[in-house]
C-alpha cells in the first residue's frame, strides 16, 4: 500500500471538518474523491502531504509517515513533499517564470539536477501534456487549460510517487477541461493519483476507486460501477442523484 | 492717472526712517541659535532676551525715540529675509565683507573683532602657512571662511553653529579653527585641549545690515551709534560682557573682489553634485539590504528578532533623520569616530532601511499565500521559496515605491550639510552668498538636482517595462 490512513481527525476551531478517516490506496490506482462541498474532501487531501496538519491519525504515505500536528513548514516535511506531488484547483503557476522554469525549478533546486537534464526532462514533459511549443510562455501568456497542463508537468518533475489533484479542473470553463482530463487519463494506470474532483464522468471511466465523503467521513469506497449504480448509504444515493 | 499716480508717489517717497516712526518700533533680526553673548534666552527667565546686541538695539533704539522688537531668523538666511523685508535691521554679528556691502546697506561698525585661529594644546601647526595640506574648520559664509579660501591647500571644513567646529577639533577631525575673537573665547578657548596660536590673524568689525533704498534709516542709526560711542554707552555695554574691544581694522589692500558667477563655480557645482549623487546611491545601496532584512525579519523571524525589528523601524521612522546624523557624527564620536562622509552614507542607508523595510515588507504581503503553498508542495526550502518565488515577485512590486525613495534620497541628502559634508544645497548657498545672488546658483542647482532625478525615473520606468516585457514571449524561430 503506497498509502495508508488510519483515524485521520481535523478540526478548523469548532467545526470537526475529518471524523476519523480510515482508507488505502495501491501503487498505480486512480481514486476519484467525491463529495458534496464542505464535505472535507480537500481538507483530506492536504492533510496527505502535509499542507494542512491533523489533530489525530496517522498518515503513511511514500514509505513516509507524518505525525498530528506537524506545521506545514516543518523541514522536516521536504523529503514527503519531493516524494508527494500537488496540482491545485487555480494552478499556482509562478508568475516570474516561464512554463519551462515551472517544471524545472524544483528538480533543480530540491533534486540538485543537473540544469542541462532538468531542462530536457522539462521539455519532454511540456510535449507530453500537449505544450511543447511553449515552453517559453509566462503563466499569464497561457490560457486556462494550459495554465493547469503546465502545472501537472510541474509536479511529474519531480517524479512523484503520488499524484495529489485538488480539483484540477473547476476553474477552467468546458472546452478547456477535456484537454486536462484527457492529460490525466493518459496518466491513470501508471501513477498513483488521487483526485478531488466533481466530474463524474472522469470518476467512473478513469477512476480505479471512487470514494464519496461526507461530513468528515468516508462513507463509499468501492470500483466506480458499484459505487454509482448500489450506494451501500442514502447520503451517497442522494449525491449522485443529485449530480446526474 | 492722479488717483493711482499719488499713492504711487507715497510708496516711492516712504523712507525707512517714516516707516519705523509709523510702526513706532524697530524690528531686528537675529538668530538664537549662535547664542551667547549675542542675543538669547535668559537662562534663568527664558521668556526674556539677553545679550550684547539685545543692549545695543535698546540703546540705539531709545536714541531714535522708538521701541523695538526681535524676530527670530535663521541666520544664513538674514540677507534674503531682510531684503523680503520681513524686519528692518539685522543686528546678529553681521560681518562687513565686500560681497555683503555691495548687497545690502550697512552701517558704521558697532564692534571690532580679530579673527584667532585655535589648535590643539602642543599642536606644531600655529599658523595658516604651516596649515597648508591640512583641514581647518569654520562658519560657513563668514569673513575667516573667506579668509582661508584665500589661502590654496587649505581644506576648509564648513560648519553651521559655533560650538561644533571646536568639538571637531577636539576629536581630531581638523587641525584648527579659524573664527573671531568672541566666538573663539567663548566656544574654543573654554576647553582645556585646546589653546591659541595666533590671536590675531586678521580684523573685522560687525556692522548693522539694512534694506537698499532705506539710506535715511541708516543715517539716523550710524548717528545714534556715533552719539552711543562717544557718550561711553558702547563701551560699557562691551564691559558688561567682558567683551575685548579692539581698534578698527586697517583697510585690507588684498580684499579679494566679490566673487561672479563664472566656470570654476560651476566646476564647484558639479563637484557638489557629484557628492549628492554619491552619497544618495551609496546610502540605498545600504538601505536595500537592510530594508529586506529587517522586513523578513519582522515577518519570519523568532519573537526577540521580530521586537527588534519592529522597533528599529519605529524608531528610526519615527525620529528625524537629521537629529540621526548629529547622534552619529557627534554624539557616538568618543566611542565611533566617523569621518563626515562615512556618517553621512550610514546615517542616510540607517534611516532609509526603515522604510525600504516597510516597502519590502508590503510587497512580500502583497503575493498571495498560495505561492508560498505551491513552493512548499515542491519540496523547496523556506529560504529557497524567498529567494526563487517569493522575492522575485515582491522587487517587481517595490521597485516603483523603491524609486520614489531613491529621488526622495537624492534630495534628503541635502541634510548632511549639517555634518561638514558640501553637496550641493550647500554649495549653492555658499555660491549665493560669495556672488550675492540667489537666482543663478538656485536655478543650477534645481537644474542640477533634475538632472539626476528625472535619468533615475527613467531607468527605474526601462527597468519596469523591462520586468513586464518578461511576461512576453521572445520570437524563437521554428525548428526547421
Amino acid at each position: 500500500m503506497i498509502v495508508r490512513v488510519q483515524g485521520l481527525e481535523k478540526a478548523h476551531g469548532a467545526r470537526q471538518v475529518l471524523r476519523g478517516i480510515d482508507a488505502q490506496v495501491a501503487r498505480c490506482e486512480t481514486i476519484a474523491v467525491v463529495g458534496p462541498s464542505g464535505a472535507g474532501k480537500s481538507t483530506f487531501l492536504r492533510c496527505l502531504n502535509g499542507l494542512v496538519s491533523f489533530d489525530a491519525g496517522s498518515v503513511e504515505i511514500a514509505g513516509l509517515s507524518l505525525m498530528p500536528r506537524t506545521p506545514p513548514d516543518a523541514p522536516a516535511l521536504r523529503p514527503l513533499r519531493a516524494r508527494v506531488g500537488m496540482v491545485f484547483q487555480s494552478f499556482h503557476l509562478f508568475p516570474h517564470l516561464t512554463a519551462l522554469q515551472n517544471v524545472s525549478l524544483a528538480p533543480l533546486h530540491v533534486k540538485h539536477e543537473p540544469r542541462e537534464a532538468a531542462e530536457e526532462r522539462a521539455r519532454a514533459l511540456l510535449r507530453r501534456v500537449g505544450l511543447g511549443d511553449r515552453c517559453a510562455a509566462r503563466p499569464l501568456q497561457l490560457s486556462g487549460g494550459q495554465q493547469q497542463r503546465v502545472a501537472i508537468a510541474r509536479a511529474l518533475a519531480m517524479e512523484p510517487e503520488v499524484l495529489l489533484l485538488d480539483e484540477p479542473t473547476s476553474a477552467l470553463d468546458p472546452e478547456m477541461r477535456g484537454e486536462v482530463l484527457s492529460v490525466l487519463r493518459d496518466l491513470a494506470g501508471t501513477t498513483t493519483m488521487l483526485v478531488v474532483t466533481h466530474e463524474m464522468w472522469f470518476a467512473q471511466n478513469v477512476a480505479s476507486r471512487i470514494w464519496v465523503f461526507d461530513e468528515g467521513r468516508l462513507i463509499e469506497d468501492g470500483p466506480p460501477s458499484e459505487v454509482t449504480e448500489n450506494p451501500r448509504t442514502d447520503r451517497a444515493r442522494a449525491f449522485f442523484r443529485a449530480v446526474k | 492717472m492722479a488717483m493711482v499716480a499719488l499713492p504711487l508717489a507715497l510708496l516711492v517717497a516712504a523712507s525707512g526712517l517714516a516707516r519705523v516712526r509709523a510702526q513706532g518700533e524697530i524690528r531686528w533680526a537675529g538668530d538664537l541659535q549662535g547664542g551667547e553673548p549675542y542675543v538669547f534666552r535668559d537662562p534663568r527667565d527664558p521668556s526674556k532676551l539677553v545679550g550684547f546686541e539685545v543692549e545695543l538695539v535698546r540703546a540705539l533704539a531709545g536714541k531714535l525715540g522708538l521701541g523695538e522688537r526681535f524676530v527670530q531668523n535663521d541666520w544664513s538666511n538674514l540677507v534674503p529675509s531682510l531684503e523680503r523685508g520681513d524686519f528692518d535691521l539685522i543686528v546678529n554679528g553681521l560681518e562687513d565683507t565686500p560681497a555683503l556691502r555691495g548687497r545690502i546697506l550697512l552701517s558704521r561698525p558697532y564692534f571690532n573683532f580679530a579673527e584667532q585661529l585655535v589648535v590643539r594644546r602642543g599642536s606644531t601647526l600655529r599658523s595658516l602657512d604651516a596649515l597648508r595640506g591640512h583641514r581647518v574648520g569654520t562658519l560657513a559664509s563668514s569673513l575667516a571662511h573667506q579668509i582661508l579660501r584665500g589661502r590654496p591647500g587649505i581644506e576648509i571644513v564648513l560648519y553651521g553653529g559655533q560650538e561644533e567646529p571646536y568639538r571637531d577639533l577636539e576629536l581630531h577631525r581638523t587641525d584648527a579653527v579659524l573664527l573671531d575673537s568672541i566666538i573663539a573665547t567663548r566656544y574654543g578657548l573654554s576647553k582645556p585641549d585646546l589653546e591659541l596660536a595666533d590671536a590675531d590673524v586678521a580684523r573685522g568689525s560687525y556692522v548693522i545690515g539694512l534694506r537698499k533704498g532705506d539710506d535715511d534709516l541708516r543715517d539716523a542709526v550710524d548717528s545714534a551709534l556715533a552719539a552711543l560711542d562717544a557718550q561711553g554707552e558702547l563701551h560699557r555695554i562691551y564691559a558688561r560682557w567682558h567683551l575685548p574691544e579692539l581698534p578698527a581694522p586697517a583697510p585690507r589692500a588684498d580684499e579679494p573682489p566679490p566673487a561672479t558667477f563664472d566656470l570654476q563655480q560651476v566646476a564647484l557645482f558639479v563637484k557638489g553634485a557629484g557628492v549628492t549623487l554619491a552619497i544618495s546611491l551609496l546610502a540605498m545601496a545600504l538601505a536595500v539590504p537592510l530594508g529586506l532584512s529587517l522586513a523578513l525579519g519582522r515577518m519570519y523571524g523568532s519573537g526577540p528578532v521580530r521586537l527588534c525589528a519592529h522597533g528599529y523601524i519605529e524608531l528610526f521612522r519615527g525620529t528625524p533623520v537629521l537629529l540621526q546624523l548629529y547622534i552619529l557624527y557627534y554624539g557616538i564620536a568618543p566611542l565611533v569616530h566617523l569621518p563626515a562622509l562615512a556618517a553621512a552614507i550610514l546615517g542616510l542607508g540607517m534611516n532609509y532601511g526603515a522604510y525600504e523595510a516597510e516597502v519590502q515588507r508590503a510587497a512580500l504581503q502583497a503575493i498571495p499565500v498560495a505561492q508560498s503553498e505551491a513552493a512548499a508542495a515542491l519540496g523547496l526550502s523556506r529560504g529557497q521559496a524567498l529567494r526563487l518565488v517569493l522575492l522575485p515577485q515582491a522587487l517587481r512590486t517595490a521597485l516603483p515605491a523603491m524609486t520614489n525613495d531613491l529621488i526622495a534620497l537624492l534630495k534628503d541628502s541635502s541634510l548632511v550639510s549639517v555634518i561638514t559634508v558640501v553637496e550641493l544645497t550647500k554649495q549653492m548657498t555658499i555660491t549665493a552668498v560669495d556672488v550675492r545672488s540667489w537666482a543663478l546658483p538656485g536655478a543650477l542647482c534645481a537644474a542640477m538636482y533634475f538632472a539626476m532625478s528625472y535619468p533615475l525615473a527613467r531607468l527605474a520606468a526601462r527597468l519596469e517595462a523591462r520586468l513586464e516585457a518578461a511576461g512576453e514571449e521572445p520570437v524563437v524561430a521554428p525548428a526547421t
